[in-house]
């Protein structure tokens, strides 16, 4: 029997809804989605199964609700949490990096933030500078916070089903334009460990380190390179906090040659803490080319197409630096 | 309800509060307890025995302690940068209190905290918060916990100053509490300045209670430096939260202390500083029992003895107590 396909939208309410039919504590909390679904339709079909109490839609106070869902958390339930767009962020950071961060510690371990924030992240849909934002990185930052970006439907489902368990606060940056992309998607319960980096494809000549939606560009990139013979690993990092340093590691000192790729904005970003993990290990020495990362322009997204594809890193620019060093 | 220097006693609307002698004997220690723990703190500030900063609310012992108290053991509070009274109020132990505020590994957060972020979790202060209005959206979340569990004869109380009131975050869980119909009490507790600006600065409109409307909620308004008044507003504000949602509960007070270990009271007299610690909530409270005949003289002395003693053997305590090991440093990160 072939593998059941689904996409990666139907694959992040799966897991939901799986986690909400296991666990009564778990509930679900944003703006608009109950009738309306969400605004890129994940909860279709959540607010007959679960009903008003368990989906709860909230007025547009993103400060009030993500804090309500801490709120919750620190008293006993598992509140998910949909940010309608990750730039959203900006309205509830206090809640975000000052309370959910920084509760247990703060508390010394007395109590915990068993909380989801599940949010669009990401540019390519011309919806401009104030919803096209990839803003992993500042998380990344702050300690307290699980990062994790998934960039298939089968890690999707599997991640999200451990943040939902995890009794840590986990940022889940969805990618907007993976939302309706397909892949193979076990029916059945599984969970993917936070922490763990996938080789999405092997090779031995490079190693491409990336994560979300430009996992299938540079997957694409490393298809075109083996129609020259050219062996292209790509590796996955699923989550960036934990990081999975061993994988990073161990990949470069196969390959001894790293390009970092990923769609925010290069300057800053969290490329530049991957390429520290290689620079401070022993991986170092193994390198036959210097470190090159691609990553957005150092600008906001504008709208029209044309320059948001120049701003955004594509395929062709993910190639051209692949070829500088390979 | 003016903010005005407006009585030498208290005012008890239900006279049968008055035969609850142990509940009675409880306020005034706690009021005491609070304020030599304050006092204390400042003292060991002032001689360079205390890292760090703090938050003192002399003069806002009533506001603490009559809310806290008002609470049942299972409700929730949580407090603001200045939580030491209403924690106290709460049943917070305070020799683990002054544990935190020295940073040793017996205090209430095992000294990852301090003084502002005091909390203890199984008598229901889910702590101290550092961001002005930060806790209102956490409160709401409580309540939703309660809700969503079921649980009945339970509610939280979020404590807000005056100059959380012009935080969005307010705005916004007033909103959502309302439209949920969350049992949340906001505590608003105006002591009449936001750090060195007076309330009629911050604010066009400087009745309080008049924000409850714009929600859609009730508010409830009481003279926060009279213990028993700041009592039955509670126990009201709380009887109408279980039974009709969140309400507003508006308590009048002052603090005496400077904002925080640094001010140098630039803004406002030496005069009315006086003026309201003449009147303060414990002075008021002794007076209201004395004169009532409720306890004699000798009672009250033991009861101010006590709490010294108590102080004293906390700071004793803190002191001998082992500071946290440095290896535990970046241990409760992560659960």
């Amino acid at each position: 029997m072939p593998e059941r396909e689904i996409t990666y939208a139907e694959a992040v309410r799966e897991a939901m809804c799986e986690e909400m039919r296991l666990d009564p504590d778990v509930y679900f909390m944003g703006e608009d989605i109950g009738v309306h679904c969400g605004a890129f339709g994940v909860s279709a079909g959540m607010l007959e199964e679960f009903g008003p109490k368990r989906v709860i839609d909230t007025p547009i106070s993103e400060a009030a609700f993500v804090g309500a869902g801490i709120g919750s958390a620190i008293t006993g339930m598992r509140p998910i949490i949909e940010l309608m767009f990750s730039d959203f962020m900006a309205v509830c950071y206090d809640q975000i990096i000052n309370q959910a961060a920084k509760t247990r510690y703060m508390f010394g371990g007395h109590a915990n933030v068993p909380m989801v924030i599940r949010t669009p992240s990401g540019g390519g849909t011309g919806a401009a500078a104030q919803h096209s934002q990839s803003l992993e990185q500042m998380y990344c930052h702050v300690p307290g916070l699980k990062v994790v970006v998934p960039s298939t439907p089968y890690d999707a489902k599997g991640l999200l089903k451990s943040a939902v368990r995890d009794d840590n606060c986990v940022i889940f940056l969805e990618q907007k334009l993976l939302y309706r992309t397909k892949g193979p998607v076990p029916e059945e319960g599984y969970t993917i460990p936070l922490g763990s980096a996938d080789v999405k494809r092997p090779g031995t000549d490079l190693s491409i380190i990336t994560y979300g939606r430009t996992v299938q560009m540079s997957l694409e990139v490393a298809r075109r390179l083996a129609a020259e013979g050219r062996s292209v690993e790509v590796l996955d990092l699923r989550t960036l906090s934990p990081l999975d340093t061993d994988a990073i590691i161990a990949s470069v000192k196969k390959t001894k040659k790293a390009v970092i790729v990923h769609e925010a904005v290069k300057f800053g970003g969290f490329g530049g803490e991957i390429a520290a993990t290689i620079a401070d290990s022993d991986a170092f020495c193994c390198l036959e080319a210097p470190i090159k990362r691609v990553g957005a322009l150092y600008s906001p997204v504008p709208f029209n197409a044309a320059l948001e594809r120049t701003v955004l890193p594509g395929c062709d620019r993910i190639e051209a630096t692949v070829r500088e060093i390979i | 309800m003016e903010c005005v220097l407006n009585s030498l006693s208290c005012v008890c609307r239900d006279e049968s509060l008055l035969d609850d002698r142990a509940l009675l004997l409880e306020m005034l220690e706690k009021m005491m307890t609070a304020r030599k723990f304050e006092e204390k703190v400042f003292e060991l500030y002032s001689k360079g025995l205390l890292h760090g900063t703090i938050h003192l609310g002399i003069g806002e012992e009533a506001a603490g302690v009559g809310t806290a108290m008002a609470m049942a053991p299972d409700d929730y509070i949580l407090v603001t940068h200045r939580g030491h009274c209403p924690a106290i109020g709460k049943g917070c132990r305070v020799n683990a209190m002054m544990a935190e505020i020295l940073g040793k590994q017996s205090g209430t957060c095992h000294g990852r905290g301090g003084s502002m972020h005091i909390a203890d979790f199984d008598r229901g202060i889910l702590g101290a918060n550092g961001i002005v209005g930060a806790n209102a959206p956490l409160a709401c979340g409580v309540a939703m916990t309660i809700k969503l569990k079921g649980i009945r004869d339970r509610v939280c109380a979020a404590f807000l100053g005056d100059g959380a009131a012009n935080q969005g975050a307010v705005h916004e869980s007033m909103n959502l509490a309302a439209v949920q119909g969350l049992p949340v009490i906001f505590c608003l507790v105006n002591n009449q300045y936001g750090v060195s600006m007076h309330i009629s600065k911050a604010m066009k409109e400087t009745d309080l209670t008049k924000r409850a409307a714009g929600y859609g909620m009730k508010a409830f308004e009481c003279d926060g430096n009279d213990v028993l008044a700041v009592y039955e507003a509670t126990r009201d504000a709380r009887e109408y939260a279980l039974r009709e949602g969140p309400c507003l509960l508006v308590e009048h007070t002052y603090r005496t202390s400077g904002h925080s270990k640094s001010d140098r009271n630039l803004y406002r007299s030496m005069e009315e500083i006086a003026e309201w610690e003449a009147v303060n909530p414990v002075v008021r409270f002794s007076n209201f029992l004395l004169d009532r005949g409720l306890f004699a003289q000798e009672e009250i002395g033991c009861i101010d003895r006590s709490s010294d003693d108590a102080i004293e053997a906390a700071v004793r305590l803190a002191f001998a107590a082992p500071d946290p090991l440095v290896d535990s440093a970046t241990r409760d990160v992560f659960a």
